[in-house]
């Protein structure tokens, strides 16, 4: 048997890269100084902290000032969520427009400030995964707050048309804000000319360590202070800095947003060629527009059969993916996203969704086309809701 | 998810999978929507005893393993035996299932009384006094 190992879940987490790897170690036994610090270890940590902001800055084209640290993707949606509600409601303004399909560290948060007495509008979305810029202009009301829309779907992959509503926003004097955690390194972003008041990215998805984030904060736009404490990141996001974790992300996105197009050229066809080989077999559909969708994103339902089964048998077979059943979600409910363009329950239960890169070969993409249909056929002979199918009987 | 060695041995390599032609008794239990379903089929000899079971599931790794183990704990078994099943002793005989897997278990055991039940319906005989009131998985 071939014994391979292939990461296609690059969605969930990406492998730190040597170079951030090599950029990171001298800050803990060498470099280890606290940026507050007056003597030169700490200057230099300063230094150096400084000098990872402006490649996030840079990355974004924005201005070093406008780039906060936090520790992950949803600290930064939880901020700029929390902190423009707190700051709007002031102004009678307690209405928030969001989508149906964005991760759990917005709709969660959303939920939060329900509770606590805002409205919240939630997008829906078409049966191919996109927000039309026009619902969220016609759900923009006198007091609304603030306008959150991802800018990539985390499962399905599709690329929301963000510099269309920013400019809406804009128009109508709305602050906007993304989380952008899935598209940087993969989509070109830049924050002034899209009109991207606030903007969320992880480190970790580009090839940083766990537990760094950011949050970009326009000039202009006053958020209140999310972590009180010292005054670091301009008091606003207290706490010392992780040092190297900062400066890895620093190497990271710089790696991440060069050659954007380059990458998505290699990765595409490969992709492309798993989505074809996996839709020749039966009863399997593509979740998510094809064209306006992360390079190395698919995710594929096939009825008949359970998703976390199907994750177990190809990791069994040395194949990373993930999906969207409920098994996998802790819940009994499958995910939200699947839900949200259209899919019954059952057939969002038998999905899987594959992010691939670079590293995955043509040789790999040959390995997943042989080893899927296999599984896919395995777990289908045993499962009662296929025969029913087969017989042409409904199993609802 | 922490699975224990035998639950991934029971799922990779389930046993009594498949269908038995001329079951005496076949219960089904689950539904698609939650993302669990399973098929029990039992063969019953005259004096009760249960000569082959097997099983067709349509749900998580947790969901095949504690198929796969009912089957196994009731084959050879008397009725009597296999209606004193409960999911505790699926759980423990595959080393322990995680907290939100243990709904998994109660399938199992349910799909078992399940099949008895058609057991008995199928011969003219009242099974709820037997094997009690089959308990469907909450939407």
């Amino acid at each position: 048997m071939d014994k391979r190992f292939i990461y296609a879940d690059n969605a969930a987490t990406t492998q730190v890269s040597e170079e951030v790897l090599n950029a990171m170690l001298p800050y803990f036994r060498t470099a280890y100084g606290n940026p507050s610090s007056i003597y030169k270890l700490g200057r230099d940590a300063q230094r150096d902290v400084e000098a990872a902001r402006a490649k996030v800055a840079k990355a974004l084209g924005a201005d070093p000032s406008e780039i906060f640290f936090t520790s992950c993707g949803t600290e930064s949606d939880n901020w700029a969520i929390k902190g423009t509600a707190e700051r709007m409601a002031k102004k009678g303004k307690k209405h928030i427009i969001t989508s149906v399909f964005e991760h759990h560290a917005v709709i969660h948060t959303c939920e939060d400030l329900e509770k606590k007495g805002f409205e919240v509008t939630y997008i829906p979305v078409s049966d191919k995964g996109l927000i039309d810029p026009e619902d969220v202009r016609r759900a923009i009301r006198e007091d609304t707050a603030l306008v959150s829309i991802m800018y990539a779907n985390n499962e399905i992959g599709t690329i929301q048309p963000i510099p269309e509503i920013a400019a809406i926003c804009k128009e109508k004097k709305v602050l906007f804000h993304t989380d952008a955690v899935q598209a940087v390194g993969h989509v070109e972003i830049d924050v002034k000319a899209q009109n991207i008041d606030m903007l969320s990215l992880s480190g970790h998805k580009i090839h940083a360590q766990k537990g760094i984030g950011v949050l970009y904060v326009r000039k202009g736009v006053v958020l209140p202070n999310f972590i009180h404490g010292g005054g670091q990141e301009r008091a606003k996001r207290a706490g010392t800095e992780n040092v190297p974790a900062i400066v890895g992300l620093g190497v990271a996105i710089e790696n991440a947003v060069k050659n954007i197009g380059e990458k998505a050229a290699v990765i595409t066809p490969r992709r492309n060629r798993l989505i074809d080989g996996l839709l020749e077999i039966p009863y399997t559909r593509l979740n998510g527009d094809r064209d306006k969708r992360l390079p190395g994103n698919l995710n594929i339902s096939f009825e008949g059969l359970e998703g976390e089964s199907l994750l177990l048998m190809l990791d069994m077979n040395g194949i990373c993916g993930s999906s969207g059943s409920a098994c996998t979600s802790g819940s009994l409910d499958p995910s939200h996203v699947l839900l949200s363009i259209g899919l019954k329950h059952e057939v969002a239960h038998g999905s899987l969704r594959l992010s691939i890169e670079e590293d995955v070969s043509d040789e790999d993409v040959d390995y997943i086309l042989e080893v899927v249909p296999r599984v896919v056929e395995r777990l289908r002979s045993m499962s009662p809701v296929w025969e029913k199918m087969m017989k042409g009987e409904s199993y609802e | 998810m922490l699975y224990s060695e035998k639950v991934l041995d029971h799922f990779s390599n389930p046993r009594n999978v498949g269908e038995i032609e001329d079951a005496d008794g076949v219960g089904e239990i689950g539904n698609a929507k939650c993302g669990d379903i399973m098929k029990m089929y039992l063969k019953i000899d005259d004096d009760g005893i249960i000569t082959d079971a097997k099983f067709k599931t349509f749900g998580c790794g947790a969901a095949v393993a504690t198929s796969s183990m009912a089957t196994e704990l009731i084959k050879g078994k008397s009725i009597d035996d296999a209606l004193k099943l409960t999911n505790k002793a699926v759980v423990e005989a595959l080393d322990g299932l995680p907290a939100v897997k243990i709904h998994c278990s109660v399938l199992a055991e349910q799909a078992v009384r399940c099949a008895l039940s058609d057991y008995y319906t199928r011969k003219g005989i009242d099974p709820l006094p037997i094997v009690g009131e089959i308990h469907e998985p909450e939407e």
